[in-house]
């Protein structure tokens, strides 16, 4: 029989040795007493037979997860842990896949722990209450806190409270063990009894603020006790309140739903007043405002329930050449802008190396709202149908009226069919030119998202060179 | 007016917003002892409500001076609720002390809008930024951004705070037309599109390699009331679904419309059940994390409203009996995620321990499954569901037991 004593700070480094000694050794788990904490007597006192030094030559190995595992595990409370992990070692060292196992007996019971110790922890982050002890005004403050965790947890859980409050000092009693924090120093001491920590006057803000914060006409006590059991409550400055919310909370939710409602004061009519002049104050100056606030409008068509905004055309009144493409896309319904997306990217470099500047033709699409699909974070472009499509031609023709291009670039196939009326055979018709219904002609392109689709770098290529060709073409018509 | 009485007001004007999170911010600590406060990037709920709310943040109105009219709000300017103003200052200093404590994770300011929504957003940022620059505070800070106001505040906005948030109120356009006349559903979009756009916008590395202070860390997120209007599940679960693919928000928060003191005579008198709330949660969470499809989940209520009496995924299941019962030790992920019963957790451990044995029955129990629901719709060594499958009782057995109406 070998007799393990674990000292309580360091407890997890001082156990993984002795497992390593142990093991290396071929000592089986039944042959391993473990103690814990100074003067921890046994039935069995004695020294026991001598631990093993761990062989520094000797490699052992145990699976991803098994350190993590243990390192929480082993400030669980349970007497049994360190001896559940001794044994859980042992058996992985001829089946190391066990850990995955969580279906197995004993690693179950080990992840049961490790969950526990860690709730306990995140619970002592949660609820450890700090007491100002030194001068509110002096250069590092000092704050100090009881708290009476239900597992071993203070040593592992206190650099959270150095990272959180570095710049003050603070002491947290429990009774296993206490941490100081001084000048950016960590340090352990024994535990301690309850210490007389005198009430803090921020304490009597925090309680009207949790008074205040509780809406009496939902009281939901189980959802509140499932995160905040009752056992954490005598420690909390603000718990001792919660009797009496509950208690008048029913009252004071009928006394709302009773009471009438009451006349407005007498400054909500000025302010209303002045509000709504205000706003009437900016109608739309010149046309350009006045289309924009009319297409802002528009539900024509259901587009507009799921898109953020309508995208109108950008370019010069008297721009000769007129681009027209699908529909806005993602980046253009955040935006506002047509072609800033991919495809628009694309766009821009094409016309740049046709030598064709954007800011002297007119851009804009044939339907102005995004129509997609959701999938969660992501909207899926869908194309518009042929009803979408007449509906939004009544905003194209404004556009129309108001450029008067002396060419119209029809990009794909849905501006074909705004355009013309027909969207088959685009790839046939393309480099022609057509009419569109009162005469002004309309040279039929791809769309630039066409070439973002297309798999092979060549053909990529290519259809860009095309591409390229159809615009230098179209601009040369209008020269 | 004391500090107190001032916190009293502007806590009971700020509660009716669900939001009290504080996950997913940068994180960063003062271990170096130059500054107060960190982020773990998990939340940390400090305490807890009677009402089952979670108290995370310091969450506060910087003042419940409003112009605005809107029917669901305590603070709308019609109504005769006690009036109070923070100084910036006494802002910061709550914070302080309050985080010095360990009471909170940070602040969460919202405001009522006064003068005009670019005074009000700008005193907003100024809190911010005192308490990031000056107090060098490393906490949580959530603010709510007000549609209206300047661009480059709100810019300004998601460099110190680590979430933005802009409530969308209510469902539907209609909706917010007709209850909060003055708040302009376009400007909402727009304002959420704008905070996508500026946070995508500094993830990209400029031509030197550097990076640029990150926006926002924690995201957007919203919330829509529930119940005060006409609105079925199946239209918010539509309209969340739009706003989550759309504005990439961190989440939608669902707040089942309260009654509030000095209530609005245009309201409906009757709160709508707390559970209606928890269930919109759940679908929400079946869209997001288990691979479901809105119809799918719309297609199993009845008039567009989820059941209340059993869970959403459970209805689902109910409704597509012919999907069960699966087999446990054959079925793929995305299946398992349909049993209900089966979290995403139990099914990653199903799945990691198929690869080396066969599972049985009593390994669910240790893998934390709620077998209770899982049973009838699973198959596996030591368990066979027989034909409960086609009971036509089925649903009551899940469902609590009708009730005697109470007489008074």
């Amino acid at each position: 029989m070998h007799r393990v004593d674990l000292p309580t700070v360091g407890t997890f480094e001082a156990w993984r040795d002795a497992a390593r000694g142990l093991l290396s050794a071929g000592v089986a788990p039944e042959q391993v007493l473990w103690q814990h904490g100074e003067g921890a007597g046994d039935l069995f006192d004695g020294p026991g037979a001598p631990l093993p030094k761990a062989d520094a030559t000797a490699r052992i190995t145990v699976p991803k997860g098994f350190l993590a595992l243990t390192r929480l595990a082993l400030w669980h409370r349970d007497p049994e842990r360190f001896a559940r992990a001794y044994a859980l070692l042992c058996a992985l060292q001829d089946n190391p896949r066990l850990i995955h196992d969580r279906g197995d007996p004993r690693v179950a019971k080990l992840n049961a722990m490790a969950k526990e110790v860690g709730r306990d922890k995140h619970k002592m982050t949660a609820f450890v209450r700090f007491r100002e002890i030194g001068e509110p005004d002096a250069p590092r403050r000092r704050f100090a806190a009881w708290f009476e965790p239900s597992h071993f947890i203070t040593e592992p859980t206190a650099p959270f409270f150095a990272k959180r409050f570095g710049d003050m000092d603070w002491t947290i009693f429990t009774p296993d063990l206490s941490a100081h924090f001084e000048n950016g120093t960590l340090r352990f001491a024994p535990g301690a009894p309850k210490p007389p920590l005198a009430e803090d006057d921020t304490e009597t803000l925090w309680r009207t603020y949790f008074r205040s914060i509780f809406n009496p006409a939902r009281v939901k006590l189980k959802a509140m006790q499932a995160e905040m059991p009752k056992k954490y409550w005598k420690n909390l400055p603000e718990a001792d309140l919660i009797p009496e919310m509950v208690a008048t909370a029913r009252a004071r939710a009928a006394g709302m739903a009773e009471a009438a409602p009451t006349l407005a004061p007498a400054r909500a009519g000025r302010i209303l007043h002045r509000l709504h002049n205000e706003r009437e104050d900016v109608p739309p100056i010149d046309s350009e405002a006045e289309f924009r606030a009319a297409l802002q409008g528009c539900r024509r068509c259901p587009l507009w329930e799921n898109a953020t905004q309508p995208v109108p055309g950008e370019g010069p009144l008297d721009a000769k050449l007129m681009f027209v493409g699908e529909q806005p896309g993602d980046q253009e319904d955040l935006t506002g802008g047509p072609f800033v997306g991919p495809a628009g990217r694309l766009f821009d470099e094409v016309l740049g190396e046709a030598g064709i500047d954007r800011s002297k033709a007119y851009v804009t699409n044939a339907v102005k709202h995004f129509k997609f699909k959701p999938r969660g974070k992501r909207r899926l472009h869908e194309p518009p149908n042929s009803h979408e499509i007449q509906h939004c031609r009544w905003w194209l023709d404004i556009e129309r009226k108001r450029v008067q291009p002396g060419l119209i670039v029809a990009l794909g196939a849905t501006a074909l069919e705004s355009l013309t009326g027909n969207r088959k055979g685009l790839l046939k018709r393309r480099g022609s030119v057509e009419a569109a219904d009162d005469g002004t002609p309309v040279f039929i392109t791809v769309h630039p998202s066409f070439l973002l689709r297309l798999p092979d770098r060549a053909q990529q290529a290519d259809e860009r060179a095309r591409f390229r060709d159809d615009l230098r073409a179209a601009a040369a018509m209008v020269a | 007016m004391t500090l107190d009485q001032k916190l009293a007001i502007l806590s009971d004007a700020a509660k009716y917003d669900a939001s009290c999170a504080s996950s997913g911010g940068a994180k960063r600590h003062s271990r170096d002892g130059k500054g107060l406060g960190s982020v773990t990037g998990s939340g940390i709920c400090h305490a807890y409500a009677p009402d089952g709310r979670c108290i995370s943040l310091l969450k506060i109105l910087m003042t419940n001076f409003c112009i605005y009219d809107c029917a669901y709000c305590i603070n709308r300017v019609s109504s005769n609720v006690k009036r109070a103003r923070f100084s910036p200052e006494e802002v910061v200093h709550l914070t302080l002390e309050f985080y010095r404590r360990n009471y909170i994770e940070g602040l969460f300011l919202s405001s009522g809008i006064i003068r005009s929504p670019d005074d009000t957003m700008a005193d907003m940022v100024r809190i911010a930024r005192t308490l990031r620059t000056e107090h060098r505070f490393r906490g949580y800070i959530h603010l709510k951004t007000i549609p209206d106001a300047d661009p480059k505040l709100i810019e300004e906005a998601g460099l110190y705070a680590d979430r933005l948030s802009i409530n969308v109120e209510l469902p539907t356009d209609t909706a917010v037309k007709s209850y909060a006349p003055e708040k302009s559903p376009d400007q909402i979009r727009k304002a959420m599109a704008d905070v996508r756009i500026l946070k995508e916008e500094r993830k990209e590395k400029s031509f030197t390699g550097k990076r640029p202070p990150r926006f926002a860390p924690a995201g957007q997120s919203t919330q829509m009331i529930v119940g005060a209007d006409g609105a079925n599940d199946a239209t918010i679960l539509k309209t969340s679904t739009r706003l989550y693919s759309s504005y990439r928000l961190k989440r939608v928060y669902y707040s089942a419309f309260s009654p509030i003191p000095d209530a609005s005579s245009t309201l409906p008198l009757i709160k709508p059940p707390l559970m209606r709330e928890h269930r919109l949660y759940q679908a929400d969470w079946l869209l997001r994390f288990y691979g479901f499809e809105l119809g799918e989940i719309t297609g199993a209520t009845q008039g567009g409203n989820l059941d209340l009496e059993v869970d959403p995924k459970l209805a689902w299941a109910l409704a597509n009996r012919h999907a069960f019962p699966v087999d446990v030790n054959r079925a793929d992920r995305e299946t398992l995620l349909r049993v209900p019963g089966f979290g995403t957790k139990t099914v990653t451990r199903i799945l990691a321990t198929r690869r080396h044995r066969g599972l049985r029955y009593e390994d669910l129990q240790r893998m934390g499954a709620n077998l209770k629901n899982a049973r009838p719709f699973i198959t596996l060594p030591g368990w066979s569901p027989r034909n409960t499958l086609d009971a036509a009782d089925l649903r009551a057995r899940f469902a609590p037991p009708p009730e005697q109406l109470a007489l008074f």
